[in-house]
């Protein structure tokens, strides 16, 4: 007899909200974490996307830890000299029930921990998960998972299922054999830095008013290592970062903080940033590359989910991470509370969570936005476009009189030229764009 | 930088990294969770891990090799994900409860 019915490893939100589903069905359920408590290892971008919570948390907005909800969102594609911004503003997505808001991890991850805590399961916090137990039973030696060895003395403990929610590296699905071959470039680091300024400030630079804020996605701003800059307002905090394309960092000589400086001094941004106080600099790894990375989900008496199951979508325009954990952990719950009540949690009998995820967003939008990741991180995309739109909206909107105005079509091919991109690599990549976002 | 930015002033003062590194609570333990091999580094030239690692712990020495520091580590996985050299880098989390302390992330 196990221990426990299912053992959640990491209190990040998609543990969290496994838990929740398998405590409120009445299931034991024990969710360990690393960290001295939920979300203390825990960076990401800068923005959640809750309403996935609505399934387990009626109203979430009501009482979870926001820092602003995003009222404003901005995209820049620059160079060295020039900015073009597209500026969207929706005062819709600062009332109920919201769009996107900022938050921090440390704060975010504990509230929904508790959530389960509340719900009945058991949280074991300062405690790291060093590996997987098998049964020995079964066909071949190794047999199927039956618990978890943590770094405790008499740590082993054992559950008729293992779900693990252990992030970005999850050494469980590696020891699993859910991953092939490592591979760096499916990969970012993501490193911010937190300045405060006075919130009065902060609302000034960024054109906002009371808890409405700001998300910033900038490309063209990573040196020549392939990633993508953002910005975001909290309360009275800005978090600014970069994410970094692993085998192009490592293949420069800016250290990840110079990049960040270097961004920092953008005539589009140092006047937003400038006088912030660093309070936190973190960093983390990423895993960007989508559907091209997916690993294995399942393993008999064992699910993957979020981070661990590379469930993170970086689809140029659209970047998303949070909502996808609390999605796939929350199907997880629900799968596992089925096999246990079939009795049955081998691969076969925990089939309804990839059912649950192919059928829902969270593997539908990264099937359809499977060739994004790629186009974004192209190197036309990453140096060659912004300088190519940029040019181009810089003639446009450039007076040469007595010169009179040059037509659209002269300028684009002039700059496409210069900029040394080929009609037809043109052509695809606004094809590959459109049939990927279509 | 670009060309408008040359002798600009910063907006603000430089950072010294040790200032920087300061910023993030790190509760450590006093075994290291991350073990590094220098007779492995000694002979590899590339040295990924000294330009990505976010919080600087790889540092080259004048003998060649590379001094390893596991006390502010941000535990991310960017060093054993760039290095080439098998068996370099032992990576693993720290004991329960300690190494790095995120709260304004």
């Amino acid at each position: 007899m196990p221990d426990v019915d299912a053992i959640v490893v990491g209190a990040g939100p998609a543990g969290s909200c496994a838990a929740i589903v398998l405590a409120r069905a009445g299931k034991r359920v024990v969710l360990i974490e690393r960290g001295p408590f939920p979300g203390s290892k825990n960076m990401y971008g800068g923005v959640v996307y809750p309403r996935i919570l609505d399934r387990l948390i009626p109203e979430w907005w009501l009482e979870a830890p926001v820092q602003r909800w995003i009222t404003r969102r901005q995209t820049m594609i620059m160079t060295d000299t020039k900015a073009l911004t597209i500026d969207f503003r929706s005062q819709a997505w600062g009332e109920p029930p919201y769009n996107g808001a900022t938050a921090f991890r440390p704060d975010f991850d504990k509230w929904l921990a508790d959530k389960a805590v509340e719900a009945g399961a058991e949280l074991i916090c300062s405690t790291t998960v060093t590996g997987l137990l098998h049964d020995s039973t079964g066909p071949d030696k190794r047999g199927r998972v039956s618990g978890v060895v943590t770094d405790r003395p008499d740590g082993e403990l054992t559950a008729s299922v293992v779900i693990a929610c252990d992030g970005v590296n999850s050494f469980l699905a590696k020891q699993e054999g859910l991953y092939g071959e490592l591979d760096a470039g499916n990969y970012t680091l993501g490193v911010k830095e937190t300045l405060a300024l006075p919130k009065e400030t902060i609302d000034e630079r960024f054109g906002v008013r009371g808890t409405d804020g700001v998300d910033i996605e900038i490309i063209g701003c990573s040196g020549d290592v392939n990633g993508g800059g953002f910005i975001y307002t909290n309360l009275d905090t800005i978090a600014v970062g970069l994410v970094l394309k692993l085998p192009k960092l490592a293949a420069q000589s800016k250290r990840p903080e110079e990049l960040i400086a270097s961004m920092k001094e953008h005539p589009a941004i140092a006047p937003l940033v400038e006088g912030g106080e660093l309070k936190e600099y973190s960093a983390h790894l990423i895993p960007k590359a989508g559907i091209a990375m997916l690993p294995k989900l399942a393993a008999d008496g064992l699910l993957i989910t979020g981070d661990a199951a590379a469930l993170c979508l970086a689809a140029g325009i659209w970047l998303e991470g949070v909502n996808f954990a609390i999605a796939s952990g929350m199907y997880a719950g629900e799968a596992v509370v089925e096999a246990l009540r079939n009795n049955d949690t081998s691969v076969a009998g925990l089939a309804g969570y990839q059912r649950r995820l192919e059928s829902t967003f969270v593997l539908k939008d990264h099937r359809k936005l499977k060739r994004i990741p790629e186009l974004v991180m192209s190197d036309r995309v990453q140096h060659l476009y912004p300088d190519l739109a940029t040019s181009v909206v810089e003639r446009m909107f450039r007076v040469d009189n007595p010169d009179p105005k040059p037509g659209l079509r002269r300028i684009l091919n002039q700059e496409r030229k210069r900029v040394g991109i080929r009609r037809r690599d043109l052509a695809r990549d606004a094809l590959d764009g459109l049939r990927g976002f279509s | 930088m670009s060309a408008a930015n040359v002798g600009r002033d910063p907006a603000w003062p430089q950072i010294a990294f040790e200032d920087r590194i300061g910023t993030a609570t790190f509760n450590v333990h006093h075994e290291a969770h991350i073990v590094v091999d220098g007779k492995v580094c000694a002979d590899c030239s590339t040295r990924e891990c000294i330009v990505a690692c976010p919080a600087n712990l790889f540092v080259p020495t004048s003998d060649g090799g590379i001094l390893f520091n596991y006390e502010q580590c941000f535990e991310c996985g960017t060093c054993y994900m760039v290095c080439n050299r098998e068996g370099a880098i032992t990576w693993n989390y720290p004991e329960g409860g300690h190494g790095v302390v995120f709260k304004l992330t």
